[in-house]
Formats: structure tokens, C-alpha cells, sequence
């Protein structure tokens, strides 16, 4: 028993280096495709190269009599036990929702759909036997263009369903009571205020995680153990379970290491479900890792919507309503949250502006692409793009700058907490600090004297100034809240803490980090709640054996949701502890203070650490009497409320009218996040974000040609940025600290991507609106900005043509079979 | 089958091997050093790369037998006697890796960057990376990861900053990174 | 991921090469740094029986000179070139142009007459090698030959590179003292060109006594733009004269439309990058 101890350091705050380190910078990591297994088999997959067509016929003999093959099977080999894949998000009672089956025996709905799979004793001769499967098709017309597939006559995505429109889901503040009549405020506008239309394109776009999907399973023990490259180790659990007829209490779901998901692995993905199908089958390990084309081409792609947009406004700025119409493409299925994804951004198109009437509606679409889903941001991001283009457009047509109109409106820091006119109770914030410090770290009135000067010299490079003011909705999600919306789960989070009889402790969660750096900033919150070092807390997480419970990392939720239940699972430990030390001190329970990992006797210098507790109750010879000998606590935390951090992001471009070529000049921006834990993990969740927002401004587009294939089926062809391509950013925070959870902490993970996209193709609008540009489509291509400064038809605005260059096409002379002698070589 | 026998990671190995087999596979499959992966198919991505003879390469975009007789170094021999290379450590300081699949490859190109610029700017150590993707970081703590390592030995191997330096430098150096 | 099955030979000499060549036909690939061949065949698109590798020929590596001739063997990787100082000071457009190519990795494998020889026509090597008037040495079963660059580029990926024959070196006529630019437009750094101009200018007294443009990705074949050349001759390296030039630039070629640019888009671009490239070589 001590009777004095130094005081630890806060962690919390603190830029501790990761614990995740040490292993992915000496290349000793755990990623699913390095595990091999006893006698492990690999699969290959067969996949369709057809949007949409019957199978006639699959002649799998040849392949089968490959070397090493074991099995080759289609969706006709198997029964129930394939299991579906599912869609726990029906946004409406009356969502047309196509059966997805892992692998169709009859009818092909997308260009990469997986219609055999070829088992061999390795992955080159699983491949190998693939192209030896003879599928023949009957191909069928296929819906392809989200607007034209919602005109009478369209083909269908799935003849038996009679249409491709899933589902119509609509809020209206004056329906729900939370603000007036949007065309009231319209029609009031377009006789003495200011009306803004728009349509706006949100791309489709690819999450492009760096590490491929991969599976493995193992059938041979008593569980079957699936390890996965996944976000959603114990949703998939679930859903297996659910789908294919084995007791929940036989799976046991592992997600090692993973490299990166964004939303991509968020999903119940047909090749988990073929994987898991055939492991059991043949009773044997059985691999399965996908290959880059088939990553772009399968794992489900994101945002695709058109924005419908209208704008109301007095002369003055104020805006009197904003109306929301919505195509959202589905792709061929409805995915896991699917439908879901806009629907979480129709509570954000109002952002942090007082409107006083808001329509949302948007009609989801079925077409023969590949199914859409969560990718960074799921719907808020488009609802940012929307409005912040908007009040850019404002602030253009009232001849103002584009902050002083967004300030006239926003929410004042003294108004919080704010219920907004799509009914969500906003806890805190402070735009104006955010702004100011935005601001000044920008040098905004400096480059606006910049972009000045080279408009009125013609300079050949024009300078603009792009504003985005976001907030957001994260940290999903109170439970309650996802029942009225009919999402099949509830948004809590679990978490475990042991206390080890050596004095270290063991901190369990149900949310899955892959890549964000949860061991580390998990380590902090308990090291400061325990009062024990930093280094003596172990996170453990992401296998449903050691975590039996979770609900996993997506939406910016595994610290404001997972973090508040494992402040609540350290505190029970506390309070467990109490008693104990008490006992030691032979002090009355009311006069034990806790504080820095040390239990004390109020008024006296009289205490017990932690550690020395957890060492008695470990030993148990000598505890209160009836007392359990054990401190370890668990804690299951369903939020309250929604978390909404919020920033300024101000962004510089320069334009080459010229070439139309764009450049990024300077990026500043001020998040709200409320309490930092770790500083360090924050920028990168910054950075990261951010580039990923600016790359659907500038870079990204999964493109289809008129046929349904991918044309950018490869990183050739998808763009993804390199380091030569962006540039250092300056990031910084203001702190209004949360009010729903202990810690005071708001999400981070989405915050860049939902916020920059719209202060980059603010920028590059603004450096050309004085040659007659008001809008550039997404991504912002030289070519389109080169047509939009030249006036050309629908500047700007043309679809992305469907063709790629011909580095890798099948078609050219010298990659044909046997052709020219001399050597591809770059 | 094909016999080759090559150095890899100091270490001398012979295999029969296809002659389809690439580089990051042999790694992989046959030796098990799985600290490299496989990004993609086209060779943008740069994740598979490592030291052949001396120079960068992306392992995919090797066959097996074009390494007879090389010497390749991977992630996995990049430390030395249980010291990291300063790269290495430079990329944690930094907090130049999250998900950290990307990170092996990065770190083997910015060694070659370094060994052929010591002191490169930020726009040659962006051009340097060209080959190589991340999906996280937004490079930004990646380039101040090599600006690091140039100034604590990247360029030699030889780091100048013990570990117990880097516990030291952590207060101060905040303010750099956010 | 993985290749379709093949054999695999490694000569070391040109001969054994060309024999090899020759018994396997239409069967075989030539590899030479491998790094277009490699991701072809890994996706298999293409699948031959038999590999022919030349990475053990060390005669085709390297550089040297020859009277008014630089000489760069088939086999000299990108980065060699890059770095080699007679290609520096006698052929500064392939010097600076080679820096462009992919990416670190990529140059420290791919090879000179590989990049060549594939006759990619977004490939960054064909249009300044076109611009400089190189020749290139062919070997095949009857000894060898000699291609000048315009017979050489003869369509998409085709090259007067016979069945039976393997490109050996690269003749390239010293420009020494000229000025030097390759302009290259991309959207994101590790991409082939949408369109590059390759300019080299013999300049006096700030005038252009002559020029050599070629243009990437404006056809099936790495193109030059004489038209332009002749209007530069004479002319003063001033903006507006070399505006006046390059403004023909895009005469007679025949540009891709693809999810980068249309085909009317790239011929703007030929127009703006030639000026600039030019310019930037006559150092104006």
C-alpha cells in the first residue's frame, strides 16, 4: 500500500504514437490473404462480362478436369445453404427489393456477377481452371442510365419486379411539423425574393481500400471460423446466421488486420457468402482474395445520385426554404444499408442554416451496375455538396461574399442547442470561431485581393476561393432513432474491461478499427479513467470470440459511441473497486475517493492504486464479505443523440483557362470535434479524409460504357491521386466539446471527405465565373472546365465518355495470342 | 519448374519454381514473407515494392526467374540487429501510415528516394511517391514521414535518433503535425 | 493475379535470341523490362507458350557514342538513360522526357527499346525518339537492319519489328547543344499522357534556327509535326511567334476520345503544350 504517487500525466490530449505501428512498419501484420491454412483450398471465381442476361448454360467439365481441381460449382449446385445477401435498411414499408442470391443460377444483373466458382489446390490453378467454365448467355436489354431508367418503357433491371423504382422516401417540414411549407417559400421567392435552381451530379465513385477483399474459412473444428477483410466482423456473424441456417453460437468471425475500408466492407458480400458455402461443402479450408479488377468491379461502388435543387431566398439572403429532389442509383441490388445511404443524408441538407421550411424526397433506382452503398460520408457528403454549392450560388446571384451569406444564416453559437427544420436537436457548436480561425489561417482577404488582381490583368491563371461550412450528423446511432426508420439493428456499442491479476488491463470493444487506430486511442481514454500507464492497456477487438459483442466501425461512431461504453465499463470498474479498497483501508466505502488510478480515504493520505486492488481480487484471500472476486465490467452504451462536429474549409484553386488544368493552390480548415484524445490520429483522419473528399471533386469516376462494362476497371483508368498530386494542408480545431457523451468527443472519420469536396468545386467555379461558368459537373476535368470556360453546349456538364485508353484492352494487335514477336515493355 | 537461388533478405534460398510465378508471389507463397502484399493488378499501386539489387521494383511486376541470382530486400529485412531502419521510424513518428497496407511499399520507396536524394524537397519527395498509393493518409504525414528520415539518417540506414530520442522529441514536435 | 502457364528461356546473346524467336514463332513474347508485359499477362489478356527474356544479353545495356551517333542498347533501363550524361548533353529531349515516365519503380526496370518496341501511343519515349530522327537496329535470322523512326511507329502497338526479329538498339543523332522540353499533360501524376509534345530547338541569338516536335497520344502512332517545325524556322522564340507556329500543331493528326478528353479537346491541347513546349526548350 503507497501512501503517495506522482500523478500521471493526462493522456487524453496527448499525440502518443500508435501501438499499431510497430508491426505495419516491419511488415509482420495479419491481413487475410497471408493466413494458410493445413490442406486450405483457393477459389477463382467465374463472373459474368454481361450487365444483364439469362444463363442458358454453364459446362463446368472441362474445368473440372483441370489439374488440382477439386470442385467447380454454380448457383444451381446449391440450395438454402447458399444463403442470401442481405438488405437491412427497407427505407419504406413498400421497397421493391430484388432477391441476391451470392450467385444466380438463371439471370446475371450486373457486368462482374459471380456465376461459378472453380476450388483447386492453389489459387493459380483455381484460376487457370476459370477460364476453361463455358457460360453461354442470352443477353437482355439492360437499365444502365439512372434518369432514363425511371422513364415509362426503360428496360428493367429485373423484368419480374416490373420496375426499377425501389422505394420513395420523403420528409416534409411541414408534414413533420418542424418547419413551414417549402413551396409556400418558393412561390413567395419567384414574385419578390430570389430563386435558385440546380442540378447537381454526384458521381459514382469506387472506395478503393488498398488491401483486396479476402476470406478464408474454416470448417474443420466445432465453430466454423470465417476470418475477413471486413468492417463488420459481428454483423456478418449475424447475417450468416441468419441466412444460412447455422446457430449464431457455431460462428465464430475474425477480422484481422485490415487495410482500409471507407464503407467497402461494410457489407454482406457474395463472396463471403460463396466462401462460407463452399468451406462447408467440402469440409475443408478454402481461400478466397480478389484481385484488383475484381475489387473495382464487385465490392460495391458509392454515392451515384442526380440533385434536384431549389433554393429559396428574400433579396436580403435570408433563405426561406430548400427543396430536395433526389435519383439515387441502387445498382443492381438493394446492398446492406443501400437505400439507407441518402436517406442518412436527408436530415443535412439544411446543414447548419436556420431554413424555416426543408422538402426532402428522393426515389431510389434499381439499374444492371453494381450495387452501390456506404462509402465515406453515405449521404452527407452529397447533402454538404448540395447546400454548399448552393449558398455559394447564393451569394453569387446577390452579388456577396459567400461567407458573409452563409453567416447571415447559420446558426448563432448562443442559439445551441438548436432543433433544426429536419427535427435533429444539434447539442453544441460555434460556426463563427470555427470560421474566424479558418479565416485568418487561409489568408482569405489577401488571396481575395490575389484573385482580384488576376482577373482584372486576364491573367492566363485565374484564382478562386472555394467555402465549404459543414456539419454533420455521426456517431450512429440511437437505436431508437434507426427503429422509426426501419433499420434492421440497433446503433449501440459494447465494451469490456479486465483487470489482470499483473496489474495490466485488458480493454474489450465491439467496434473493429481497420486502420483508424483505435488500440491506440482507446489506450488513452482508459489509461486516464484507470489512472494505469498507457502502455499497460491491451485493445483487443475485431474477433467475435474474444469480443463477443459489437456492432462494428462505420459512420464515425467507434469513438463517440464505443468510446462513451468503454468510459462506462472503466467506471463500473471503479465502482467495483470502491468496496475493495475500502476493505484494505479499513475505511467506510462513502470515504473512498477516487483519482489518478489511486483510491484514497478523504482527508487522510491514506490509499490503494488500482493495480495493487486488481492483484487482491486476482488472489481473493482477503475481500468484503459476499463480494465477487472480480472487477471486470462490461458496459453496452446506446447514444442519446446523433454527434455533430462541424468546420470551415476554405479552399484556393487555380485554373489554367488554357488547358482548363486545376491546381490546388491552398487548403485551411477548422474542425469542431469537440475533445481531441489523440491530436496525431486526428490529422490523419483529416488528411486522409480530405483527399479522398478532393478526389471526387477532381479525380474519381467509375465510368460504364453503353453496354454495362466498367471502363475504369483498373487503377488506370480510376483515378486515384498520388502524393504528386495534393499538397500539405493546414489543419486546425476549435472545441466545443459534445454534450451527449462523457468525454465530450465528436466523430472524425467522415468529417474531411463530407466537407471538401464542395469547398474544391466552389474554388474551381469561382476562378471562371467571370467568363460566364456557373456550375462544372463532377469530377472537375480539365476538359469540362476548358468546355465550361468556352461556352460550349451544356458546358461542362457532358457525361464522361465511356472508353478508356487501350494500355491493357484485349483488342490491340500486340496482346493478342501469338502476334508481333517484340516485347510489351514500358 | 525453373531453379533459382537469389539472397533474400540476407538470407540465400533455392526453389524450383513456374516460371508464371512472380516476385511477390515467391515472397509470399514460398518464403512466407507476407510483410508484402499485393495492391493491384496494373502495377500503379506500388505496394509490392522492394530492393532488387539495390534498386526499387514492384514485386508484381518481376518474375520469379528474372531474379536468379539478385539480391532482394523486403520490408521484412529493412531493420537491422532489432534496430528499425529510420524510415521505419520515421513513418510512426510521423504518423505516416493508419490501415498500413500501403505502408511496406512506401516505406521501401522512400529508402530508394532517400539513398538517391539526401535531402529532397517536398515536391521531389511527392514526385518520388508517384508509384506508390495510399487510400488514408492523404500523403501529408507520408512526405513529412521522409522529410523526417532525411534529417535523421534515412539516406545511410543508419538512424540518428536512438528510440529513446524519439520518446524525448514527442512534446515538441506537435505542433508539426497538425 | 497470376499468369496463364508458360516456358520460360533466357538466352544470352542476340543470336541465341533470335534462334529462339525463330523455332517458337508466333508462340513467344519478347520480355524486356517486362513492366507493360507483366500486367498483361497477369490479367491474360495475353497468354504465350514460350517467354523469351533478353535481361541476361548484356550487350544490348548501356549507352555510348558512335562519331555524331549516341547509341543506347534496347535493353538500357529508363533510369540508366536518365541518368547517363552523354544522353544528357547529346539528346536532352530524351534526358528530360524520361524523367516523365510512370514512375521511380517502373524506370528502374523498364527498359529504352522495351518502351520502344511496344509502341504504346500514350508510351512517352516514341515521340521524342520520332522528334530526334533515331534509328533503330533490328536483328533478325538474317543478320541486321535498320529502320528510320518514321518507317518505325506503324500503327497501335505495331511496329516494323518483324515476326522473326528483336530491336537491338537505338541510334539517336546527337543534338548537342539544342534546347530541350517535354511537355506532359496528365490529370494524376502516375497516368499515361493525355497529350505530351516533345520539343527540341537550335536556337541563336534568340532565334529558332530549327526545331523537332513530336506529339504523344494524337494517333495510333507517336506523330511529328513537321508543319510546325517548318513554321519555326526563322522565327524569333517570342510567344507570339511560337503561338503562330504551334497553332498547326493538331494538322493531320487524329486523336482518341476517351474518359480524359474528346478528340477536339486534345487537339486544343497539341496547340497549347506544343507553344509551351517549345518555348520552354528555346529557354523564352
Amino acid at each position: 500500500m503507497t501512501a503517495t504517487q506522482e500523478r500521471p500525466t493526462a493522456e487524453i490530449g496527448k499525440d502518443r504514437r500508435r501501438k499499431e505501428d510497430q508491426r505495419l512498419i516491419t511488415g509482420r501484420t495479419r491481413w487475410t490473404d497471408n493466413l494458410t491454412l493445413p490442406g486450405m483450398l483457393h477459389l477463382a471465381m467465374v463472373r459474368s462480362p454481361f450487365a444483364h442476361a439469362e444463363i442458358t448454360s454453364i459446362d463446368v467439365s472441362a474445368a473440372k478436369d483441370a489439374p488440382n481441381v477439386v470442385d467447380v460449382l454454380t448457383g444451381a449446385d446449391f440450395g438454402e445453404e447458399l444463403g442470401v445477401c442481405i438488405n437491412a435498411w427497407p427505407i419504406t414499408p413498400d421497397q421493391v427489393t430484388p432477391v441476391h442470391s451470392p450467385m444466380p443460377a438463371d439471370r446475371v444483373a450486373f457486368a462482374g456477377e459471380i456465376v461459378a466458382v472453380v476450388i483447386a489446390r492453389s489459387q493459380a490453378e483455381a484460376r487457370d481452371a476459370a477460364e476453361l467454365v463455358d457460360v453461354e448467355y442470352d443477353e437482355l436489354p439492360a437499365a444502365l442510365d439512372l434518369r432514363a431508367a425511371v422513364e415509362d418503357g426503360a428496360p428493367l433491371a429485373h423484368p419480374d419486379l416490373g420496375t426499377n423504382k425501389s422505394a420513395l422516401w420523403v420528409f416534409d417540414s411541414k408534414e413533420a411539423g418542424t418547419g413551414g411549407d417549402v413551396e409556400e417559400a418558393i412561390a413567395k421567392a419567384r414574385t419578390d425574393g430570389v430563386v435558385i435552381e440546380r442540378e447537381f451530379r454526384q458521381q459514382r465513385l469506387i472506395p478503393a481500400f488498398m488491401e483486396p477483399r479476402s476470406v478464408v474459412v474454416d470448417p474443420t473444428g466445432e465453430q466454423l471460423t470465417m476470418w475477413s477483410a471486413t468492417q463488420i466482423p459481428h454483423i456478418l456473424r449475424f447475417a450468416l446466421a441468419a441466412t444460412t441456417g447455422v446457430p449464431e453460437s457455431k460462428i465464430r468471425v475474425i477480422a484481422p488486420d485490415v487495410g482500409g475500408g471507407f464503407g467497402g466492407k461494410l457489407q454482406a458480400a457474395p463472396e463471403e457468402w460463396i466462401t462460407w458455402a463452399v468451406g462447408r461443402r467440402l469440409g475443408k479450408p478454402v481461400k478466397y482474395t480478389e484481385t484488383r479488377s475484381e475489387s473495382l468491379m464487385s465490392a460495391h461502388h458509392g454515392r451515384d445520385q442526380w440533385q434536384k435543387l431549389t433554393l429559396s431566398a428574400d433579396k436580403d439572403g435570408t433563405v426561406t426554404g430548400f427543396k430536395v429532389d433526389l435519383l439515387a442509383d441502387l445498382g443492381a441490388y438493394v446492398a446492406i444499408v443501400g437505400g439507407g445511404v441518402p436517406v442518412l443524408g436527408a436530415f443535412m441538407f439544411n446543414a447548419i442554416y436556420k431554413f424555416p421550411t426543408y422538402r426532402f424526397s428522393c426515389q431510389t433506382v434499381l439499374t444492371n451496375k453494381t450495387w452501390t452503398d456506404a462509402y465515406r460520408g453515405a449521404g452527407r457528403p452529397e447533402a454538404t455538396f448540395a447546400i454548399e454549392r448552393m449558398m455559394d450560388e447564393l451569394a453569387a446571384e446577390l452579388g456577396r461574399d459567400p461567407l458573409e451569406v452563409r453567416e447571415q444564416n447559420w446558426i448563432k453559437h448562443e442559439e445551441f442547442p438548436f432543433t433544426t427544420v429536419a427535427g435533429l436537436e444539434y447539442d453544441s457548436g460555434n460556426y463563427e470561431a470555427a470560421t474566424a480561425k479558418a479565416r485568418e489561417m487561409f489568408g482569405y482577404d489577401e488571396l481575395r485581393a490575389e484573385q482580384k488582381r488576376r482577373r482584372e490583368s486576364g491573367d492566363r491563371v485565374q484564382l478562386g476561393i472555394g467555402v465549404s461550412t459543414f456539419t454533420e450528423m455521426c456517431g450512429l446511432a440511437p437505436s431508437r432513432v434507426l427503429g422509426s426508420l426501419d433499420y434492421g439493428a440497433g446503433g449501440w456499442e459494447h465494451a469490456s474491461v479486465r483487470m489482470l491479476a499483473t496489474g495490466k488491463v485488458e480493454v474489450i470493444t465491439g467496434a473493429s478499427a481497420h486502420g483508424q487506430g483505435h488500440e491506440t486511442a482507446f489506450s488513452q481514454i482508459v489509461a486516464d479513467r484507470l489512472g494505469v500507464a498507457f502502455e499497460d492497456v491491451e485493445v483487443l477487438h475485431g474477433d467475435t470470440q474474444v469480443a463477443a459483442k459489437g456492432l462494428d466501425t462505420y459512420g464515425s461512431r467507434s469513438l463517440v459511441v464505443g468510446g462513451e461504453a468503454l468510459v462506462r465499463a472503466a467506471d463500473k470498474v471503479v465502482e467495483k473497486a470502491k468496496p475493495v479498497a475500502a476493505h484494505m483501508l479499513e475505511a467506510s466505502v462513502d470515504d473512498i475517493e477516487f483519482s489518478s488510478g489511486r483510491f484514497s480515504v478523504r482527508g487522510t493520505d491514506q490509499g490503494v492504486a488500482i493495480g495493487e486492488i486488481a492483484t487482491a481480487v486476482f488472489t481473493a484471500h482477503d475481500l468484503p464479505d459476499g463480494m465477487e472476486p472480480s472487477l471486470d465490467s462490461d458496459a453496452t452504451y446506446d447514444p442519446v443523440n446523433f454527434n455533430y462536429p462541424h468546420g470551415t474549409h476554405l479552399c484556393a484553386m487555380e485554373v489554367d483557362t488554357e488547358t482548363g488544368g486545376v491546381k490546388m493552390r491552398k487548403y485551411a480548415c477548422v474542425d469542431d470535434i469537440g475533445t481531441v484524445i489523440n491530436p496525431l490520429i486526428v490529422s490523419g483522419q483529416v488528411h486522409g479524409g480530405l483527399v479522398q473528399g478532393i478526389a471526387q471533386a477532381l479525380w474519381e469516376e467509375a465510368v460504364y460504357d453503353d453496354s454495362g462494362t466498367l471502363v475504369s476497371g483498373s487503377f488506370v483508368d480510376y483515378l486515384l491521386p498520388t502524393a504528386a498530386d495534393t499538397i500539405s494542408f493546414d489543419v486546425d480545431h476549435t472545441s466545443t466539446p459534445a454534450t451527449t457523451n462523457s468525454l465530450g468527443t465528436k466523430g472524425v472519420g467522415e468529417a474531411g471527405t463530407i466537407a471538401s469536396t464542395p469547398a474544391v468545386v466552389n474554388a474551381v467555379v469561382d476562378a471562371v465565373r467571370h467568363l460566364g461558368v456557373a456550375d462544372v459537373q463532377m469530377p472537375c476535368t480539365p476538359e469540362r472546365v476548358w468546355k465550361a470556360i468556352n461556352g460550349a453546349a451544356g458546358a461542362g456538364a457532358a457525361p464522361t465518355e465511356g472508353a478508356a485508353m487501350p494500355h491493357f484492352d484485349d483488342g490491340v494487335p500486340n496482346q493478342a495470342p501469338g502476334a508481333t514477336g517484340e516485347g510489351d515493355t514500358l | 519448374m525453373t531453379r533459382i537461388s537469389l539472397t533474400v533478405d540476407g538470407r540465400k534460398v533455392v526453389d524450383d519454381v513456374e516460371p508464371r510465378m512472380l516476385l511477390v508471389q515467391y515472397l509470399r507463397e514460398k518464403l512466407g514473407k507476407t510483410g508484402t502484399v499485393v495492391g493491384c493488378d496494373t502495377s500503379n499501386c506500388g505496394a509490392c515494392t522492394v530492393h532488387l539489387d539495390g534498386t526499387s521494383v514492384k514485386s508484381c511486376n518481376v518474375l520469379a526467374v528474372q531474379a536468379e541470382g539478385s539480391e532482394v530486400t523486403t520490408i521484412e529485412g529493412l531493420a537491422q540487429d532489432g534496430q528499425l531502419h529510420p524510415v521505419q521510424e520515421a513513418f510512426r513518428e510521423c504518423h505516416g501510415l493508419q490501415c498500413g497496407y500501403c505502408t511496406p511499399g512506401m516505406i521501401m520507396q522512400s529508402v530508394d528516394l532517400l539513398k538517391e536524394n539526401p535531402s529532397p524537397t517536398e515536391e521531389e519527395i511527392r514526385l518520388g511517391l508517384e508509384g506508390n498509393l495510399c487510400r488514408c493518409t492523404g500523403y501529408h504525414n507520408i512526405v513529412k514521414a521522409v522529410q523526417y528520415a532525411a534529417e535523421h539518417g534515412g539516406s545511410t540506414g543508419v538512424s540518428a535518433a536512438t528510440p529513446a530520442d524519439v520518446e524525448a522529441s514527442e512534446p515538441q514536435e506537435t505542433g508539426a503535425h497538425v | 493475379m497470376i499468369p496463364a502457364q508458360f516456358d520460360y528461356l533466357a538466352p544470352t546473346s542476340v543470336e541465341e535470341a533470335v534462334a529462339a524467336l525463330g523455332e517458337h514463332g508466333d508462340d513467344a513474347k519478347i520480355l524486356a523490362g517486362g513492366q507493360s508485359l507483366l500486367p498483361v499477362l497477369r490479367m491474360r489478356l495475353n497468354a504465350p507458350e514460350v517467354v523469351i527474356d533478353l535481361g541476361r544479353i548484356e550487350s544490348l545495356r548501356g549507352v555510348r557514342e558512335e562519331g555524331d551517333v549516341l547509341v543506347i542498347g534496347a535493353m538500357t533501363q529508363h533510369s540508366v538513360v536518365a541518368s547517363d550524361p552523354l544522353v544528357e548533353e547529346h539528346a536532352l529531349l530524351i534526358h528530360k522526357a524520361v524523367q516523365h515516365l510512370a514512375d521511380a519503380q517502373i524506370r528502374h526496370r523498364g527498359t529504352f527499346g522495351g518502351a520502344l518496341a511496344h509502341a504504346d501511343p500514350a508510351g512517352d519515349m516514341g515521340a521524342p525518339a520520332l522528334a530526334l530522327g533515331a534509328e533503330f537496329v533490328i536483328a533478325g535470322p538474317g543478320g541486321t537492319r535498320t529502320v528510320a523512326a518514321d518507317d518505325f511507329f506503324v500503327d497501335l502497338f505495331e511496329t516494323a519489328i518483324g515476326e522473326d526479329e528483336i530491336l537491338t538498339e537505338i541510334r539517336v543523332p546527337k543534338h548537342t547543344g539544342w534546347g530541350a522540353h517535354y511537355e506532359k499533360f496528365v490529370r494524376v501524376a502516375h497516368q499515361w499522357p493525355i497529350v505530351a509534345v516533345a520539343a527540341a530547338v537550335r536556337t541563336s541569338g534568340g532565334t529558332i534556327e530549327e526545331a523537332r516536335v513530336g506529339l504523344t497520344n494524337m494517333g495510333s502512332t507517336p506523330l511529328r509535326a513537321r508543319g510546325v517545325e517548318a513554321a519555326l524556322a526563322g522565327q524569333p522564340a517570342t510567344d507570339e511567334a511560337v503561338r503562330e507556329a504551334a497553332s498547326g500543331a493538331a494538322e493531320g493528326t487524329n486523336p482518341p476520345s476517351d474518359l480524359n478528353g474528346d478528340a477536339d479537346y486534345r487537339r486544343h491541347l497539341a496547340g497549347v503544350l506544343t507553344r509551351r513546349a517549345v518555348l520552354a526548350a528555346a529557354g523564352a
